[in-house]
């Protein structure tokens, strides 16, 4: 497989689709770094996977559900819940605005 | 006469039942040292400002009732990415500084009803990526055989605290070598369970495929105590095994492993290794053998496809979980995330991003499935199989330094039976210039016992457990 380079645009594409801000120098860096650890990725294509399943869950559980009941043991007091929030309004989180906004300005 | 940091859970308890000393002693003479010594060691991130008066509690309980509960009265140190309510918890991350858990996470609600103390939270990589303590937003925890030395990671606080023997016991989690490998550079004894064997729930969350909790001791005897206190089927975290939980501690003391197969990991005798430090992990095969056991090379994939492997999984599985800290319900804005953690969430991001998931992705996922099955081939005729924990023994501060792979590099012994699910023992099996050096004994999932019991044999008739004496070394 060719070498493949991440460049700093990739990273600012990247970036912004992570809902991170990049410190000055960081997406030149980054990209440098991204590209010598993709070329390290890359390596797995020497192995044939070709009629190999990919396994995402490792110890054979699957379709676990739990009781469909309330368990009011693990509801938190409103207080609570809102406790560790920098901004509330009358017992409510306080969230930014996310339609009518510029795509470019910070979400948060 | 040992001393009252010296002592293992068995001891504090005939220590207590005779009333040679309460709890409340126990526990001043930890804090007094952690008063002492965590200065220089940057271990504990948070203290439990309760920690007397919950003692004094546990000798009411102790004087009323006896013991009865198999961690009463046992001082801990918890990684700082379990939650603890009225502790505060930041998974050694800027973005969580100051906040204060609304709930328990599982196992250490199991640790605090089996009656343990805990002393206070424990630096770590942050978030758990790397395997230094050197990506701590909080600074480097030293290694307390040399201070200079880094104490592995990502639980390097966690370890620190038992070589250092700030309290009886403490709690870590492993997504790639997070116990085993700095267990393996404080010289003291960890353990991983197997995926699934013990709940995520209330665990800040890594790589949520392989994130495993388990304890770090001064014993195998001790982590085997542990482990089945925090094992078992938890009804908040969806991937737990309802397999019943073994009594694990009352299968040690075996005084020989005769009939056991144990493989000898060709590829883990790295050809750039130390000659020294495989010196060390041939030795351990002749012990074993010396106990009884039969022992045969046996071969693995070649460990830097682990590596590729692990790396995308944990970078994809990362970016997922850490997208939830938005600043909003809790903790700080995203800008408040350290350099690696970053890098972390943004190759994940482009690992899973559209195009790039099938090359990346679903390959990496692809060869873990390979890894799987050589493993599976080479446990229908072994019990365990044995290798180094790490290439070579602790590095030094500054190590890390740009090195966006560092712990990918130090965990290459470690990363497969980690994506593979497994369980693993970590005990020290050596030393070279004057650093310990740590043996991973590896078993098939939910082999929790088997594990525990050929690395208290070998522990047993080994000289290795060993502490510093830090009034010399800091």
């Amino acid at each position: 497989m060719h070498k493949v380079t991440v460049t700093s645009d990739d990273v600012k594409k990247i970036a912004k689709l992570a809902n991170l801000q990049l410190q000055k120098d960081e997406a030149d860096r980054f990209a440098g770094q991204f590209t010598e650890t993709v070329d390290m990725i890359n390596r797995l294509n020497e192995i044939n996977t070709s009629d190999v399943p990919a396994t995402y869950q490792v110890n054979g559980l699957a379709n676990i559900s739990r009781d469909d009941t309330v368990d009011l043991k693990r509801m938190l007091p409103q207080e609570v819940a809102l406790r560790e929030a920098k901004l509330t309004s009358n017992g409510f989180f306080v969230v930014p605005r996310v339609i009518d906004t510029d795509e470019t300005e910070s979400v948060i | 006469m040992k001393q009252l940091h010296e002592l293992t859970i068995k001891e504090v308890h005939e220590g207590y039942r005779n009333r040679i000393f309460s709890c409340v002693d126990l526990v001043k003479h930890f804090l007094s040292r952690i008063d002492k010594y965590n200065p220089k060691l940057n271990i504990f991130l948070a203290r439990n400002q309760h920690a007397l008066e919950q003692a004094a509690v546990i000798d009411k309980e102790i004087a009323e009732k006896g013991i009865d509960r198999e961690l009463l009265g046992i001082p801990m140190a918890i990684k700082d990415n379990f939650l603890t309510v009225g502790i505060s918890t930041t998974a050694s991350s800027n973005i969580l500084k100051g906040y204060m858990p609304q709930y328990e996470s599982t196992v250490t609600g199991k640790l605090l009803a089996a009656g343990a103390i805990f002393l206070g939270k424990t630096n770590m990589d942050s978030f758990a990526h790397g395997s230094s303590t050197e990506t701590s937003d909080f600074g480097p925890t030293h290694n307390p055989w040399n201070p200079d030395k880094l104490p592995g990671g990502s639980s390097g606080g966690s370890a620190a605290a038992i070589s250092a023997q700030l309290v009886t016991a403490a709690l870590g989690s492993e997504t790639a070598g997070s116990i085993r490998q700095p267990v393996a550079w404080c010289g003291v004894t960890g353990f991983k369970p197997t995926y699934g064997r013990a709940g995520r729930y209330g665990c800040i969350a890594m790589a949520s495929s392989t994130d495993s909790p388990g304890p770090i001791a001064k014993t195998v005897e001790d982590v085997a105590i542990i482990t089945k206190v925090i094992s078992g089927k938890d009804p908040f975290d969806a991937t737990t095994s309802s397999l019943d939980v073994e009594n694990y501690p009352s299968f040690l003391g075996k005084t020989d492993l005769k009939g056991l197969r144990i493989g000898l990991v060709k590829e883990y005798l790295l050809p750039d290794m130390r000659d020294d430090v495989k010196k060390l992990i041939l030795d351990s095969a002749e012990k074993f053998r010396s106990l009884g056991a039969t022992v045969e090379e046996v071969s693995l994939m070649d460990p830097k496809y682990a590596i590729g492997v692990y790396t995308v999984v944990q970078r994809s599985e990362v970016s997922s979980n850490l997208a939830r800290f938005d600043g909003i319900r809790f903790g700080h804005t995203r800008d408040s995330f350290g350099e690696e953690t970053k890098r972390r969430i943004m190759l994940g991001t482009y690992t899973l991003s559209s195009g790039y998931y099938d090359a990346y992705y679903k390959k990496a996922q692809a060869v873990r499935t390979k890894m799987i099955d050589q493993f599976a081939e080479i446990f229908k005729t072994y019990d365990a199989v044995i290798g180094a924990v790490s290439p070579g023994p602790a590095l030094s501060l500054g190590a890390t330094k740009n090195q966006p792979m560092f712990g990918e590099m130090e965990d290459i012994l470690v990363e497969q039976s980690s994506v593979a699910g497994l369980t693993s023992a970590g005990v020290p099996c050596g030393f070279v210039d004057g650093l310990p050096i740590g043996l991973q004994i590896t078993c098939d999932q939910f082999q929790e016992a088997k594990a525990l019991t050929i690395a208290d044999c070998y522990q047993r008739n080994t000289a290795f457990n060993q502490f510093p004496d830090i009034d010399k070394t800091l």
